[in-house]
C-alpha cells in the first residue's frame, strides 16, 4: 500500500463515516416516536451503534488529516456537497415499514462490508470493522425479524413493506458501485470493492423477501451521486437539524 | 522433560495477556486503585472485571491508562474516562486515558466474579458455551424475550415465565 497517501485514506474513511452518521441520525429521529417502548429503545440503540461507528471513523480521519480537524468539525461544519454518504442512508425515515426495510437492506450490506474491511491492510480500519461486525450481526437479526413479521403480517403491513421495498430498491444499486478511487484503494488492500458483495447480498435479500411474502422489485431505475457529493433534497434538511447547534453557537461544548 | 509444543489455552489469549500485564506491573497499587472505577450503568462491576481496563503504564511525568470500548457508541466511555482521571488524580502525575480498538472487546473477558456480581445485581450474565440462559432471580430457564435491546446497548430485555420477573440479559458479544 506504499502508493496510497494518508490523504486518500482520509477521503475513504470520510465516506464510511458519513454513511454511518447519516444512517444513525435517521434512526435517532425515532427517539420517543417508536411504535412501543421496547422498539423505541431498540431503534435508538442501533442509532447509537451507527453514531459510535461514525465517531471512530471521523476520529481516524481527523488523525490522518492532521490539520486541526476533529470528529466534530467533520460532522458539524461540512456542507451538503462535502458529505459523501450513499443516498439510501439520507432518505427520510418514512413510516415504520420504511425504516425497517431500509435497516434490513443496509444491515445485510454492512455485515458483508465489515467482514471484508476486517482484512484491510490498514490496521485502524480493520479494528473498527472488527467491532462493527459484531454489532451488525445483531442488528441484522432484529431487522430480518421485522421483515418477516411485517411482510408476512397483515394485508396492511404487507402493503406498506412492499411499497417501502419498491421505493428503496433504486437506491440499493449505489451500494455496490465503486469509483476508480475506491477501486485503487481496494487494489492496494485498504478498501473494500463493494461490487464483490452484490451476489451474496442479493441471495440473502431474495431469500428473506420470499419468506416474508414480499416480491423483489422489478423497478429498473437507479440513483447515484452520494459519493460525488450530489445528494437528494433530504440531506440538507437532515444537516440543518444535525448541525444546528454548532452552526448557531460555533464551538459550543456541553 | 520435553517442553510441550502445543498450548491449549482455557481463556482467550488477549485476555490472558491482559491479566499478565496487571500481574507483572511494577505498580500494582495503581491497578488496585482503579478497581474502584465501575461502569456507571452497572455499578457492581469494575472496569477491570468488565475487561475495559487494558493497561496502566507509568513514566516519570505521566500515567497512561488504556481502555477499550465495549460497544462503539457506548456513552459510558466518557464518564469512565473522567472517573479514571479523578481516581488517579492524587498521584500528582498527569493522567492520560487512551482508547484502543483492537482486539475488539468481548464478553468472554468478563471475570467469573463479575458474572456472579451481575447475577446478584439482577442482570443475567452473558451465556457461555453450553450454558442455558436463566433467570437471575429464580434460576428458571423458562423465559421470553421482551426486546432485543434493553436499557443500554449491551443488554437485552427478558422476562422469567416462572417468577414473572423482567430482567436484563448482558448479551454475549
Amino acid at each position: 500500500m506504499s502508493e496510497i497517501s494518508s490523504e486518500q485514506i482520509k477521503e475513504y474513511v470520510l465516506r464510511l463515516a458519513d454513511d454511518a452518521v447519516v444512517q444513525g441520525h435517521r434512526l435517532s429521529e425515532w427517539c420517543s416516536h417508536g411504535p412501543f417502548l421496547e422498539e423505541d429503545l431498540a431503534l435508538t440503540n442501533v442509532a447509537l451503534d451507527f453514531i459510535g461507528r461514525a465517531r471512530m471513523f471521523y476520529a481516524y480521519a481527523a488523525k490522518l488529516a492532521d490539520d486541526g480537524s476533529t470528529e466534530d468539525s467533520f460532522a458539524y461544519t461540512r456542507d451538503c456537497r462535502e458529505f459523501t454518504n450513499l443516498l439510501i442512508h439520507e432518505l427520510p425515515r418514512g413510516d415504520f415499514a420504511f425504516t425497517c426495510v431500509r435497516q434490513y437492506l443496509v444491515d445485510e450490506y454492512s455485515l458483508r462490508f465489515m467482514e471484508e474491511l476486517c482484512n484491510s491492510e490498514d490496521p485502524t480500519l480493520a479494528a473498527i470493522a472488527a467491532k462493527a461486525i459484531k454489532e451488525s450481526r445483531y442488528h441484522l437479526r432484529r431487522s430480518r425479524d421485522w421483515m418477516l413479521r411485517l411482510g408476512d403480517g397483515t394485508a396492511e403491513s404487507n402493503r406498506r413493506m412492499q411499497e417501502a421495498l419498491n421505493e428503496l430498491w433504486g437506491y440499493t444499486h449505489e451500494l455496490f458501485e465503486a469509483d476508480r478511487f475506491e477501486l485503487s484503494l481496494a487494489n492496494a488492500g485498504v478498501a473494500v470493492d463493494p461490487s464483490l458483495l452484490r451476489n451474496e447480498w442479493l441471495t440473502a435479500v431474495s431469500t428473506t423477501c420470499e419468506e416474508a411474502t414480499l416480491s423483489l422489485p422489478t423497478e429498473n431505475w437507479s440513483v447515484r451521486g452520494g459519493r460525488e457529493g450530489i445528494h437528494t433534497e433530504h440531506l440538507g434538511h437532515l444537516l440543518s437539524d444535525l448541525q444546528f447547534l454548532q452552526r448557531a453557537y460555533p464551538g459550543l461544548e456541553w | 522433560m520435553a517442553t510441550p509444543t502445543k498450548l491449549i489455552s482455557a481463556i482467550p489469549d488477549e485476555e490472558y495477556q491482559r491479566r499478565l500485564r496487571r500481574a507483572n506491573s511494577p505498580r500494582p497499587d495503581l491497578w488496585l486503585k482503579l478497581d474502584a472505577v465501575t461502569d456507571p450503568e452497572i455499578p457492581v462491576v469494575s472496569i477491570w472485571d468488565l475487561g475495559v481496563l487494558q493497561d496502566v503504564e507509568i513514566s516519570d511525568e505521566d500515567i497512561v491508562v488504556t481502555i477499550t470500548p465495549t460497544y462503539s457508541g457506548c456513552p459510558a466511555m466518557e464518564s469512565i474516562e473522567q472517573d479514571i482521571i479523578k481516581c488517579l488524580s492524587t498521584s500528582g502525575l498527569k493522567i492520560r486515558v487512551r482508547s484502543r480498538l483492537a482486539p475488539a472487546w468481548s464478553t468472554s473477558w468478563i471475570s467469573d466474579d463479575a458474572r456472579q456480581a451481575l447475577k446478584t445485581y439482577g442482570i443475567a450474565p452473558p451465556s457461555q458455551a453450553g450454558e442455558a440462559l436463566c433467570c437471575p432471580r429464580c434460576g428458571s430457564t423458562e423465559l421470553r424475550t421482551i426486546s432485543e435491546f434493553g436499557s443500554t446497548a449491551c443488554k437485552a430485555l427478558f422476562q422469567c415465565l416462572s417468577c414473572h420477573e423482567p430482567f436484563d440479559h448482558f448479551k454475549p458479544f
